[in-house]
């Protein structure tokens, strides 16, 4: 699924990269990995229409800095943020580098180093503020504020009511998940990976999984990958279902929040039918899957027409209730061209007429028979994202129901195929609910040295604050629930 | 008005616990438990067999083994691979107020009802109205789903006189989940430190309780019971909304007095 093609020297990089955009490609990622002679390689995935490509190159031993891509690829700044954090690289040519997941005293150690520290000395960020004129103040908001939220913390710069400018700190959460990785093995960072992302757990579970069968040249039986796409998809509807749940909150439809939340716990409830866990957890491993579905294919099919119908009811009637509507319209508006230069992913990207989408563009699992079609909309405000989800949950509701028809004709298994990973370097891709999460697996001697996952949440953050051109305050709820970022996804 | 008749459609969906133990119990993996009469001396030869080093022999009684619930990550691996030894336990009731309390089979020992009371004593003028404050050390996220779930119509915890609050300085509660992240401690502290007395801590998840399999690491602890004083300890990965709820009532001395629900 992706081609590592030869090594560059850091000089040629930006130009390479730049080529490659330029015709086209899609900056997905920038990932830096510790060789063992003590050069760091670095990383440049680049998305085309239904190809995922790499750059590489290498620098030597003691060569700590690289020419930064932002300069020419604005997308790539958060990673560059991002590897100086972790690996104490500095991207030269584009300024000081704020501290994105780890905000290190200077001179303290950088965590993903051949020999790791236990501790490192932390520091509190203050970011540059950026917005200027009399009567502007910075409202620090989070990491603990009203509601049950996960920890993150917005520096709303406003004078009352616009918000000029908005910064997001994430690092209040980082867990440091990718040193941790390093220390697994294969059979226990899968259980790993399903804790990145709490509401994405399956998602993750199968791009690492992907990526170890990669490496060990296999492929999952057919009945485990109809058996992934119905937990995924399962997982699409109880998080989309979640953004929906925060924007009537917001709207103050009381109604509306307390059907959709009940809707989501029937979701999580037939989820631990089918699995025992209410995230699916412990369903996907590399190879397959752990087992047969703990409820019949037709007994399924059956629990999901009882919840299809009220729900959809119930959703049809919320996106003609105007007094929701009219929040969400030309709320949070992300412009369809800078969606496009940023490769904006998932409901964000969507909404803004960004069609990426890698059930589509590069399909895994079952989903290449069970056929699939993008929703899309060009509006780019909170009300087209939401209508693209509320079209996801439908077409989640159609694949899970053709992936059990097919599963109830087939014999029982098997689940699973045995997978011993070779070593080399592997990057594999699902679409989660949030977007295209990507998994950087590198093995070596039969050990796991590096797990990158990159999640859409993370690519999408420096989007945000791009969404609040001439909306207030009250409009932050709708944006920050549209955009549906996860911060646990994006510190890691 | 669409949506008042909407909201009439289903008639009550509110489980009725904690007065009567809720049929959805049963049906759920929230546990790992011993099969009883299961043979003794297995960790000596399964190696990998838990990833979180939740199974151990007793120190007492060598070979015993016991299962450390504060360190299960309910992967079930040890179900899978060792169904004579280890089976699923449907009890959602798995809040405890020690962490002795949460290593199954119980030490003979530990007197559960002597712990209740004292929190109980200690929390007895918040009986009627309890506000609940929530702080996020570093969770997966999936915690906060389900606690999230509580204000829903399914679970309603304001029926029982719960309510979430804004300000660390009306809350009597707080509810803590992750692992305890460095980012976090400062933050952790000072909500707990302006909450007014008396106050109680309840740490909620296996990642709380000793950091599950994702903690220690240089930036994340072994839960957060070094960083506040845990009252109570609710363990699952996540726990569901009973689980929680069954924590809560626990903290506050306000469980029925039965066993249950199975």
């Amino acid at each position: 699924m992706s081609e590592v093609g030869p090594t560059i020297a850091p000089a040629d990089l930006v130009p390479a990269v730049a080529a490659d955009v330029r015709r086209g490609r899609r900056l997905a990622a920038l990932v830096a990995l510790a060789e063992p002679d003590d050069s760091t390689s670095l990383l440049v995935v680049l998305a085309g229409d239904s190809t995922l490509e790499v750059r590489r190159t290498e620098l030597p031993p003691g060569v700590r800095t690289y020419p930064a891509i932002s300069v020419e690829v604005p997308s790539a700044a958060w990673y560059e943020r991002e590897i100086h954090d972790l690996f104490g690289l500095v991207a030269q040519g584009t300024g000081p580098l704020e501290p994105v997941v780890l905000p290190r005293a200077p001179a303290s150690p950088h965590p993903m180093s051949l020999t790791p520290p236990s501790t490192i000395a932390g520091i509190q960020p203050k970011p540059a503020e950026r917005a200027r004129g009399e009567g502007v103040f910075t409202l620090h908001y989070g990491p603990v504020r009203s509601g049950v939220f996960e920890s993150i913390q917005y520096l709303v710069e406003t004078v009352g009511e616009e918000i000029p400018h908005l910064g997001v700190l994430v690092h209040h959460k980082h867990r440091g998940l990718e040193q941790r990785f390093s220390q697994l093995a294969v059979p226990d960072a899968v259980l790993l990976a399903e804790r990145v992302e709490g509401t994405a757990a399956v998602a993750h579970a199968l791009a690492f999984s992907q990526a170890i069968e990669e490496l060990g040249g296999v492929s999952p039986p057919r009945p485990a990958g109809l058996l992934r796409v119905v937990h995924a998809e399962l997982e699409r509807i109880a998080t989309h279902l979640d953004s929906v749940i925060r924007h009537t909150e917001g709207a103050g439809q009381a109604v509306a929040n307390a059907r959709m939340s009940v809707h989501k716990e029937r979701i999580l409830r037939l989820r631990a039918q089918l699995c025992g866990h209410r995230f699916g957890r412990g369903v996907v491993i590399p190879g397959g899957t752990t087992g047969p579905p703990l409820l019949e294919p037709t007994a399924a099919l059956a629990a999901v027409a009882e919840l299809e119908t009220p729900l959809r009811a119930d959703l049809d009637a919320l996106m003609a209730t105007p007094s929701f509507l009219d929040r969400l319209a030309q709320t949070g508006w992300l412009d369809t061209s800078l969606a496009a230069a940023h490769g904006a992913l998932g409901p964000v990207g969507r909404g803004s007429g960004v069609a990426n989408d890698v059930r589509g563009d590069r399909p895994y699992a079952a989903y290449p028979e069970l056929g699939f079609v993008p929703a899309t909309a060009t509006e780019g405000d909170a009300l087209a994202r939401q209508q693209i989800r509320v079209e996801e949950i439908e077409g989640a509701v159609r694949l899970i129901r053709l992936a059990l028809v097919e599963l109830a004709g087939l014999p029982d298994g098997p689940w699973s195929v045995p997978v011993r990973a070779q070593d080399g370097t592997a990057i594999a891709s699902v679409e989660a609910p949030q977007g295209e999460l990507l998994y950087v697996v590198r093995v070596d001697s039969g050990r796991l040295i590096r797990v990158k996952p990159r999640t859409a949440s993370f690519h999408n953050l420096g989007l945000l604050p791009r969404a609040f051109a001439g909306d207030i305050f009250t409009d932050f709820v709708f944006i920050e629930a549209s955009f549906g970022l996860s911060p646990a996804g994006v510190a890691l | 008005m669409p949506w008042v008749l909407r909201g009439l459609r289903d008639g009550i969906v509110t489980t009725r616990y904690p007065r009567r133990p809720d049929d959805y119990g049963p049906t759920f993996r929230a546990a790992v438990s011993l099969r009883p009469g299961s043979p003794a001396g297995l960790i000596d030869t399964e190696a990998g067999l838990c990833p979180t080093d939740a199974i151990r022999s007793g120190d007492e009684t060598p070979g015993a083994l016991r299962v450390d619930r504060a360190r299960c990550i309910v992967c079930g691996r040890c179900v899978a691979r060792r169904p004579d030894v280890f089976q699923w336990d449907p009890t959602v009731e798995l809040a405890a107020t020690s962490a002795g309390a949460l290593v199954v089979p119980p030490d003979p020992d530990l007197s559960l009802d002597a712990l209740r009371s004292e929190v109980g004593r200690r929390v007895g003028a918040l009986r009627r109205s309890v506000h609940i404050r929530h702080v996020d050390a570093g969770s997966d996220g999936s915690e906060e789903a389900e606690i999230a779930a509580l204000s829903g119509p399914i679970y309603d915890i304001e029926r029982l006189g719960m309510f979430f609050t804004a300000s660390p300085r009306h809350a009597d509660l707080l509810l803590v989940t992750g692992v305890g992240t460095a980012g976090m401690v400062d933050e952790l502290l000072r909500t707990y430190e302006a909450m007014p007395e008396p106050r109680v801590v309840v740490a909620c998840g296996t990642d709380a309780l000793s950091g599950g399999l994702v903690g220690p690491t240089y930036s994340a602890g072994d839960g957060v019971g070094r960083l506040v004083p845990l009252d109570v300890l609710v363990p699952g990965s996540p726990p569901s909304p009973f689980t929680i709820l069954h924590g809560l009532l626990l903290a506050l001395g306000r469980l029925p007095r039965r066993r249950g629900p199975r």
